[in-house]
């Protein structure tokens, strides 16, 4: 149960963390609990509902599912990494404008995934967005609107999407 | 799109939520985010068995493992979950927060282990020995009636845990002049809230001897009067903090075993102590909802004209009794005839316990069972007397003139336009193409559906909700609400009415919610209630601040009150537009120098009770598919019009009918929670119960009707369950329609695809 920890190293949101881990410890849980990275949310104990969506050496993974000591080396961005400063990630300002979160909790992991889609399919269609997302679990939405939020949110990364509605700033 | 600055003609507008910025960026806070210095982990123990006497409980083992602090069993502690007396003559055996001698579900809590980190804690609960005595358990509610059937609370000798009779009119007379019966039984599956969210608390002694409990909970004031009562601990030295929550849903409205333990632990140890949920945990312990089995008649005259109703719900409510329990088997007391004038009706219910997880509000919470049951036997009657489904309802509905509309279970109905809203659902679905395009697939072999529902969704009640508004010093504004936000944007659009209302910009308007040690006493987010009832608290306070300010500021502009008319940031004196008092000039002489006769201040608190509900309403229609040789369903089209009285921000008000939509159609087509023969979890975590994914949703066709509500100082009606209360409803009769031309007359939901193909398979069978 107390087997030795054991040393690793990591660059999450470009600032590099060393540490040492219970072996069985699982990467979600060493955002969380150790960093205080908490956007990462755990929202199931079975890898179904994705709440827990990071993006480790550029793929979308659930960081329930991995341990911290086979993230020893990687390259990780949470939710927490993605605005610059005040200005959102086109995919959190899709969610904001196409009201594609009520409570809250699913978002990081569906933003998480959503932007991975994107880096991947540009374009995606509404089928494709459903498809990419099938592993995030959202039970307020009906993922009606976070569809149409990553649709906003592909149109402007291609240059085609201005803030809509005038002025939204608060 | 309106921008925020605009001082006036917030409501109704779509505007962008405050709330998520904070939320979309990582940095909100639920309660398992929240960091205390210090804090140790609760983990429990828990039955495998769904009725069981324990005759041992070991604890050696974990008390010497690494980093436990504190090991308890039902021995140590007595401390009980409350529950009040809701029907005289309800029955309420104990509900303690780890099991005394017995245990009568599977996960009931049976030894609770405090340690210093998450896994030691799970470690030395696992390192509990427990001998069980198994004892035979009952876990399907009409069963648990039936003469002999095992008992599920030991402590009592009957499983019924309350009898409850509704009438109206001469029901006898009403079925001895009718033409036709029509006779029905349906069941409506169990579900599982599933708030994506679990439930959490982190319980912290503080250094006066008060307590601070976070709590994912819609309902802080209630459960913080339940925790006192639980623990003998004062109430006004508990402070509930209900921080982010992620989704509800009815599930967190109740106070739970798990927070009352971990409070408990926590005044013991004198450290801060946090417990969360696995999703597992979720599926043993958090209130499901549905699973009400109904046995119905109704009474026609051969024209179609309804004349009576009689109901017997059978409600299965589990193993314990949580707070609200016992409420939602009685909304069939009230909601039974639905949208229709039926002026002789009889509900009877039993609500029962067998040893199952325990059931209670689930976003409808009666709602939908009631609605599912008229509306299915409304089109079971169209069939047999051959009259057109559509028609039967129009000839049946409470007419627009008729209210306020008392009806025969002795509620009255606010306003309603139902075939309105009807007409719009068959214009937006053109329902005529829907039937022409049923026929044609019919005619290449395919089964397809069209399915109607319109239903009542009441929305309010639960006593009171309060709300404050407090003008600041310098003019900005406090608001304080009752309603607690679990997703709803209650930031947003309380912000909305006040910003609307007290002519300032949005960024002026802080709303404050959760916290009981910031709130006065308030009632929590549950029901559809949060703009019925927190909307109508904050109008009804917002009016008396606003006469109070009107009167400061014709003191400040030695203007007579007749001449002080509301401006953009404050007040003017008519004819004389640069002649203004701003808010924080009347905030100035509120808190400093007042008028000879006036008392200092500017803030009001209301606690606004209607002593009514608000009752919302719509139809939907839809096209179903299934595919005869996989029984998989495809819905080809889906309309959903819903009338919620005036609407202050149609953006919100989408969002709510989506998520109930899809939560209706998780009840239509996927979602049953299910046991074994002897009670055992056969569907206990995500790999078992299927909930909607993104791939499940079809397209959405929204339409809306507006009828005011004539009671509320804002117009408004809820809405927030209406997608669960129609679309089950409606997709039962579509599915049932598609299947029509089979012979099959009736199949309980989900409407999974091995079950409709063994239905399908049955009935192709038969006919050869």
């Amino acid at each position: 149960m107390n087997a030795e920890r054991v040393a690793i190293s990591l660059t999450i949101n470009n600032v590099r963390h060393d540490a040492a881990v219970e072996p069985r410890e699982l990467l979600v849980y060493f955002l969380r609990d150790r960093l205080g990275l908490t956007g990462t949310h755990v929202g199931c104990d079975t890898s179904q509902c994705g709440a827990c969506t990071i993006h480790l050496n550029g793929r979308a993974v659930k960081s329930c599912t991995i341990l911290a000591v086979q993230a020893n080396g990687a390259e990780i961005t949470t939710i927490e990494g993605l605005a610059h400063g005040d200005e959102l990630h086109p995919v959190q300002e899709g969610f904001r404008q196409k009201h594609g979160l009520q409570c809250g909790y699913c978002t990081p992991g569906m933003i998480m995934s959503s932007v991975y889609l994107l880096k991947n399919n540009p374009n995606p269609t509404a089928e494709e967005i459903k498809h990419a997302l099938d592993g995030n679990l959202c039970r307020c939405t009906g993922y009606v609107n976070i569809v149409e939020s990553v649709k906003w949110a592909a149109k402007r990364m291609r240059g085609g999407q201005k803030a809509e509605g005038g002025d939204v700033s608060r | 799109m309106t921008t925020q600055h605009a001082p006036a003609g917030l409501i109704g507008a779509s505007v962008l939520r405050v709330e998520d910025p904070v939320l979309a960026t990582g940095r909100g806070c639920y309660v398992d985010d929240v960091q205390l210095p210090g804090a140790v982990y609760l983990a429990l123990s828990r039955s495998p068995y769904p009725h069981a006497k324990i005759t041992s409980i070991n604890t050696e083992a974990a008390r010497k493992m690494p980093g436990v602090e504190l090991v308890l069993t039902g021995a140590d502690i007595d401390i009980n979950v409350p529950s009040p007396v809701m029907i005289p003559g309800q029955k309420i055996p104990p509900h303690p927060a780890l099991a005394r001698g017995a245990v009568h579900a599977v996960g009931a809590p049976v030894a609770a282990v405090v340690a210093q980190t998450r896994a030691q804690a799970v470690d030395a609960a696992n390192a509990i020995e427990v001998e069980y005595d198994p004892l035979p358990a009952v876990v399907n509610g009409e069963n648990a009636v039936e003469p002999g059937a095992p008992i599920a609370r030991e402590e009592l000798d009957t499983n019924i845990c309350y009898r409850a009779v509704n009438k109206g009119g001469d029901v006898d007379k009403a079925f001895a002049e009718a033409d036709h019966i029509v006779k029905m039984h349906i069941a409506s599956p169990r579900q599982v809230a599933m708030a994506i969210e679990p439930r959490a608390a982190a319980a912290k002694p503080e250094p006066n001897g008060d307590l601070t409990v976070w709590l994912s909970t819609q309902s802080p004031h209630r459960v913080r009067a339940d925790l006192a009562t639980a623990l003998k601990f004062p109430e006004h030295r508990i402070r509930v903090i209900a921080p982010d929550v992620g989704g509800g849903f009815g599930s967190k409205g109740p106070l739970y075993r798990e927070y009352t333990l971990a409070s408990y632990c926590a005044l013991k140890l004198r450290r801060p102590v946090k417990w969360t949920a696995t999703r597992s945990d979720d599926f043993l312990t958090v209130i499901q909802g549905r699973d009400q089995a109904m046995t119905s008649e109704l009474a026609l005259k051969r024209d179609g004209t309804m004349l009576g109703l009689k109901v017997r719900v059978v409600a299965n409510l589990g193993a314990y009794l949580c707070s609200n329990t016992a409420g939602p088997p009685q909304r069939m007391m009230a909601m039974a005839p639905g949208c229709y004038q039926i002026r002789n009706v009889f509900v009877e219910v039993l609500a029962v316990f067998t040893n199952t997880v325990s059931t209670g509000p689930y976003r409808g919470a009666g709602r939908p069972e009631s609605v599912l049951n008229i509306e299915r036997l409304v089109d079971k009657a169209a069939r047999d007397l051959g009259i057109d489904r559509l028609e039967i309802r129009r000839k049946n509905f409470i007419r627009p003139e008729q209210f306020p509309y008392k009806t025969a279970t002795g509620v009255e109905y606010d306003s309603g336009e139902y075939e309105r809203a009807l007409d719009e659902a068959i214009k937006l679905s053109d329902y005529d193409r829907l039937i022409r395009e049923r026929d044609a697939a019919r005619k290449r072999g395919e089964l397809a559906g069209v399915g109607v529902s319109t239903f009542v969704e009441p929305s309010g009640g639960a006593g009171f909700e309060s709300g404050t508004v407090r003008v600041e010093r310098t003019g900005e504004i406090t608001v304080l609400t009752g309603s607690s936000s679990h997703g709803q944007g209650h930031e947003t659009m309380f912000a909305q009415v006040v910003a609307d209302k007290m002519r300032v910009g949005m960024e002026h308007v802080a709303i404050r919610h959760g916290d009981t040690m910031a709130v006065q006493q308030g009632v929590g987010t549950f029901g559809s209630r949060s703009a019925v009832m927190g909307g109508g608290a904050l109008a009804l306070a917002i009016e008396k601040v606003s006469d109070k300010a009107r009167r400061i500021a014709a003191h400040l502009m030695e203007a007579s009150l007749e001449d002080i008319v509301p401006a953009d940031g404050g007040f003017a004196v008519a004819g004389v537009p640069e002649k203004r008092a701003t808010w924080r000039q009347i905030a100035g002489a509120a808190y400093g120098r007042l008028p000879k006769g006036m008392d200092p201040g500017l803030q009001e608190t209301v606690f606004f009770d209607p002593k009514r509900e608000a009752w919302g309403f719509g139809a939907h229609v839809a096209l179903v598919k299934i595919d005869r040789d996989t029984g998989e369903t495809k819905i080809e089209k889906l309309v959903l019009v819903d009338d919620c009285g005036v609407i202050i921000n149609p953006m919100i008000v989408e969002g709510q009918i989506h998520g109930g939509v899809a939560q209706g159609l998780g009840e239509a087509f996927l979602e049953q929670m299910q046991y074994g023969e002897d009670g055992e979890v056969l569907t206990g975590t995500l790999v078992n119960y299927a909930v909607p994914h993104a791939t499940s949703m079809p397209t959405l066709t929204l339409g809306e009707t507006v009828t005011p509500n004539p009671f509320n100082p804002m117009g408004v009606k809820g809405v927030g369950e209406a997608g669960t209360n129609g679309a089950p409803p409606c997709i039962a009769n579509a599915v049932m329609d598609a299947l029509a031309p089979l012979g099959i007359d009736h199949i309980d939901m989900p409407y999974t695809a091995p079950k409709l193909w063994a239905a399908v398979q049955a009935a192709e069978r038969g006919k050869k």
